[in-house]
């Protein structure tokens, strides 16, 4: 389970605006919802402030969101809280996700994750010490017919195994984004050992 | 309505109601943690679950509603497995430490685990722990007691009208709290306490100091402001432990103020506890006989016209009539109850009482407020306005100062001038003339000024052009602040015909037309002013009053006498002795009873009853306690010229307004931790 710790008032920032660019955006995405439930656009938002500031969200910005709407800070901040998907201290420039729940466990995650704590040199819920990476251990990410699946950034690194996983550190490590997706070259989630049915040319 | 069967008995009531409403009409007791009458239905603690047939699972009664031909059952055999399971549930997390918890032997976790839980437990991981929050110098936290019912977190957001509690994280590490940690910015924080059913929020000041089946209680009438809010006071031997709400649905529901229920420990310290007399510039320790004796050779060759007496503001009405009958006695027509100066005139009832009710807000539909802040006047007439607010459908006009009065204001200016303008059809006046019920409530603030009285008359016109006043409904309203008002103007504590009011009184002092001020309790007054005067000081606390007096009498708290109050809807109510005063401090009207023989006026009565007979002779109303009266609507004031000057709160720090809370270590904390002018923080203050 995710167990996020808010952090300590030292590396909060003092105040938190969007950048114009993201002020746009904003105003589209309260837009979406109908007179009086602007509240609804909380998450959105947040997942905005949390992309403008490192991949995660300070305080100063769960107060600003909720000003914006109208909303009182305290319930902003219970919304916050509740989702793991937003970050409440610094983290990594890359977040790696290694699911562990049974799909991914059956096809080997025990693996990947001794592979990731070998490559990274860090255990679950740690950042490495150049603040390239940090490693959490998730629940089920949804893509089990692609299990073992590992969730970097904005995507989903799937039919993942120990190699695969080094491989992925490494390029991440040298600057080079790897390949999203299956690791094992199948087409999204295609039998792996090629077509099982719908073989015949004239269909 | 709905006929439902519950254990085996045929029950009809009202639709809309829950269930567990329903069982308790017909007698079934539920239990429950997270259910309270006056908060919104949140249905997480499953502890009052019931069986209802047709149903596969046992229901949470409290958030299901009733519906005809429901058959319920509280008492079978999977009713008791469940309040069981969900028991052993709530203990897997709730620490064993009873012995150490200031909540043990009140507590509904403790009591329910006794009535419906089961002896064993199965459960043998590690618990869990919580860190303490910070919540102020008044709610003690203690976290990992906490069984989530959220009561706190539904009253601060719905009564008190602060969002600041909530509960953040998910699942076992959700936590209640305020997230940034702050003091809680209410007035009403403390009733938290109450709600809590389990001991993660006890009283700060209380805690470790009592038990309490050791406590003597004692159901009394409050004094810290006008509303006369029904309290409890425990008491151990002669020390007040604390004070508690006790319920009544016309006044103050079952909350009370911060102030109410904290300053108590104000009655420990700073007591005067035996006669003063000043010698060579230094008050000395005297016995009552010479304390009666140097005042009697000050008066007793003195014409009456050079003697004044005051009336602070937390008085009881005997001590007042016995003042009232002495100095009439003595020949002097200088006495006064207003020692703020407010220009309110005894000889129309309803002109100076909450007409309305504080009950009655709940059936107005329009509101304005002129010069008054009742968020710190009266916190408990300002959540009334609040719960009438939150049902919607209600305008609120204030003129006066902008605060954050926990609901929604159309802020129509800050003097005179904007009033004049609503009754010359301006702002507002427009919803006024709508409204079928519509109530004004005129503060001190804006009758404790020169021009008072005649922004009361506008305020009379106004009630009588807009249809304030109709067969069914008084909607004119005068809120005060101090909780011996309303007794001192029924008994016409005010100056005869020749009399003078407190800023003649001051004024004949400086000028030397008056010699002898009597202070019964007074306090906020400017004691400079006396420098001249022999002032005599009859009080419970070595406040401004007594620093300044020639003679100090040790008077009788409220908390320590029989006395009779009447709040600002002029209700009669009656306080007991929860403990007896400290050292010779004697109740007030006794000293006074004692002090008119010395002086050669004996006065007719030698029993509390012999004074109340004299009390209903002087004002019958003070013969139907407890009642909320209705008046006849009688023309009263004068129109007057009004200065332009801006309406004030009387109020400038809400936590030290008396003698009890200036004295209380409590209250002066409070009022440091929000601040120099006791304004809590608007939310935008991080």
């Amino acid at each position: 389970m995710i167990v996020q710790k808010t952090a300590p008032p030292d590396q909060q920032p003092s105040a938190f605006a969007f950048s114009s660019e993201n002020q746009e955006k904003a105003k589209a995405i309260i837009a979406r919802y109908p007179d009086g439930r602007q509240a609804s656009a909380i998450m959105p938002l947040f997942d905005l402030a949390q992309r403008q500031h490192d991949g995660w969200l300070p305080t100063a910005a769960m107060d600003y969101i909720a000003n914006m709407l109208g909303v009182p800070r305290m319930r902003a901040y219970e919304v916050a809280t509740f989702y793991s998907m937003y970050n409440l201290a610094p983290i990594g420039k890359y977040l790696v996700r290694v699911c562990t729940t049974t799909p991914c466990e059956l096809r080997g995650s025990n693996e990947v994750v001794a592979a990731c704590r070998e490559a990274l040199g860090i255990d679950f819920n740690q950042t490495t010490s150049d603040g390239m990476f940090t490693f959490r251990e998730v629940e089920c990410l949804g893509a089990c017919v692609n299990a073992p699946v590992v969730w970097i950034g904005d995507d989903y690194y799937e039919d993942v195994d120990a190699d695969a996983m080094r491989k992925i550190v490494a390029d991440l490590r040298a600057g080079t984004t790897p390949l999203p997706g299956s690791q094992k070259g199948r087409q999204t989630s295609a039998p792996i050992n090629g077509l099982t049915t719908l073989k015949e040319q004239s269909v | 309505m709905s006929t439902l069967n519950i254990d085996g008995n045929e029950i009809t009531v009202e639709d809309g109601l829950t269930v567990l409403q329903a069982c308790e009409i017909a007698g079934a007791e539920v239990p429950r943690f997270c259910y309270h009458d006056r908060l919104s239905i949140a249905g997480n603690c499953r502890m009052c679950l019931v069986e209802m047939e047709k149903s596969p699972k046992p229901i949470a009664s409290c958030a299901m509603p009733v519906a005809n031909g429901m058959v319920i059952y509280t008492n079978s055999a999977s009713v008791k497995k469940a309040r069981e399971g969900v028991m052993e549930f709530l203990l897997i997390n709730h620490p064993l430490d009873c012995p150490i918890c200031d909540q043990g032997g009140e507590c509904d976790l403790q009591d329910q685990a006794m009535a419906f839980g089961r002896d064993r437990n199965r459960y043998i991981e590690n618990k869990r722990a919580v860190k303490d929050k910070d919540l102020g110098p008044l709610v003690k936290t203690i976290m990992t007691r906490c069984i989530h019912c959220t009561r706190c977190i539904r009253f601060a957001t719905e009564v008190a009208g602060v969002d600041e509690l909530g509960a953040t994280g998910r699942g076992e590490e959700m936590e209640v709290g305020t997230y940034v940690e702050r003091a809680l910015t209410s007035e009403l924080s403390g009733n938290i306490i109450d709600l809590c059913p389990v001991g993660a929020l006890t009283s700060k000041p209380y805690s470790f100091t009592a038990r309490s089946w050791e406590l003597r209680k004692t159901q009394t009438i409050d004094v810290m402001d006008a509303v006369g809010s029904n309290i409890r006071v425990d008491a151990r031997g002669r020390e007040i432990m604390r004070v508690l709400p006790r319920l009544n649905e016309e006044i103050n529901e079952e909350w009370i103020s911060d102030k109410t229920r904290f300053a108590c420990d104000g009655l420990q310290r700073g007591r005067l506890d035996r006669p003063y007399v000043r010698k060579d510039g230094k008050l000395v320790a005297v016995s009552w006989a010479e304390a009666f004796e140097t005042i009697a050779n000050r008066i007793r060759s003195l014409d009456g016209a050079r003697i004044a007496a005051i009336a602070g503001d937390l008085v009881d009405a005997e001590a007042m009539v016995a003042l009232k009958d002495l100095m009439g006695a003595l020949g002097s027509q200088h006495i006064d109850c207003r020692q703020d100066g407010a220009k309110l005139d005894p000889k129309v009832r309803a002109s100076y009482l909450f007409n309305s009710g504080i009950a009655g807000i709940e059936d107005s539909d329009a509101l304005l407020l002129i010069g008054t802040n009742p968020r710190w006047e009266a916190p408990l007439v300002n959540a009334r306005i609040r719960k009438r607010w939150l049902v919607g459908n209600y305008l609120i006009g204030l003129v006066g100062e902008r605060r954050d009065l926990t609901y929604q204001t159309d802020h129509l200016g800050a003097g005179p001038e904007s009033l004049r303008d609503i009754l010359n059809d301006g702002a507002f006046s427009d919803a006024l003339k709508k409204a079928q019920r519509p109530m004004l409530i005129v503060g001190q603030g804006a009758l404790a000024r020169p021009d008072g009285a005649a922004i009361l008359d506008m305020a009379r016109e106004l009630a009588e052009k807009y249809g304030f006043i109709t067969d069914d409904w008084n909607g004119f309203n005068v809120l005060h602040t101090a909780a011996a008002r309303v007794g001192g103007l029924d008994l016409g504590f005010v100056p005869g015909p020749n009399g003078q009011d407190v800023n003649g009184i001051l004024a004949g002092v400086e000028s030397g037309s008056i010699e002898v001020v009597y202070l019964m309790g007074a306090d906020e007054l400017d004691m400079k002013r006396l420098q001249k005067a022999f002032v005599i000081y009859q009080g419970h606390h070595g406040d401004a009053g007594a620093a300044g007096a020639d003679v100090v009498l040790p008077g009788a708290a409220y908390t320590e006498k029989a006395g009779t109050y009447v709040n600002t809807e002029g209700r009669v109510q009656r306080a007991l002795r929860a403990a007896f005063p400290p050292g010779e401090a004697r109740e007030d009207w006794a000293i006074i009873r004692a002090l008119s023989e010395r002086l050669r006026h004996q006065l007719p009565y030698d029993t509390l009853e012999q004074v109340r007979e004299r009390l209903v002779a002087v004002a019958a109303s003070f013969g139907e306690p407890d009642v909320l009266p209705v008046l006849p609507w009688k023309t009263f004031g004068m129109a007057g010229e009004t200065t332009a000057q801006p309406f004030v709160t009387p109020i400038t720090d809400f936590y030290l307004t008396n003698a009890v809370s200036r004295a209380s270590e409590t209250m002066n904390q409070c009022s440091a931790s929000y601040g120099a002018n006791g304004q809590p923080g608007t939310g935008t203050d991080g």
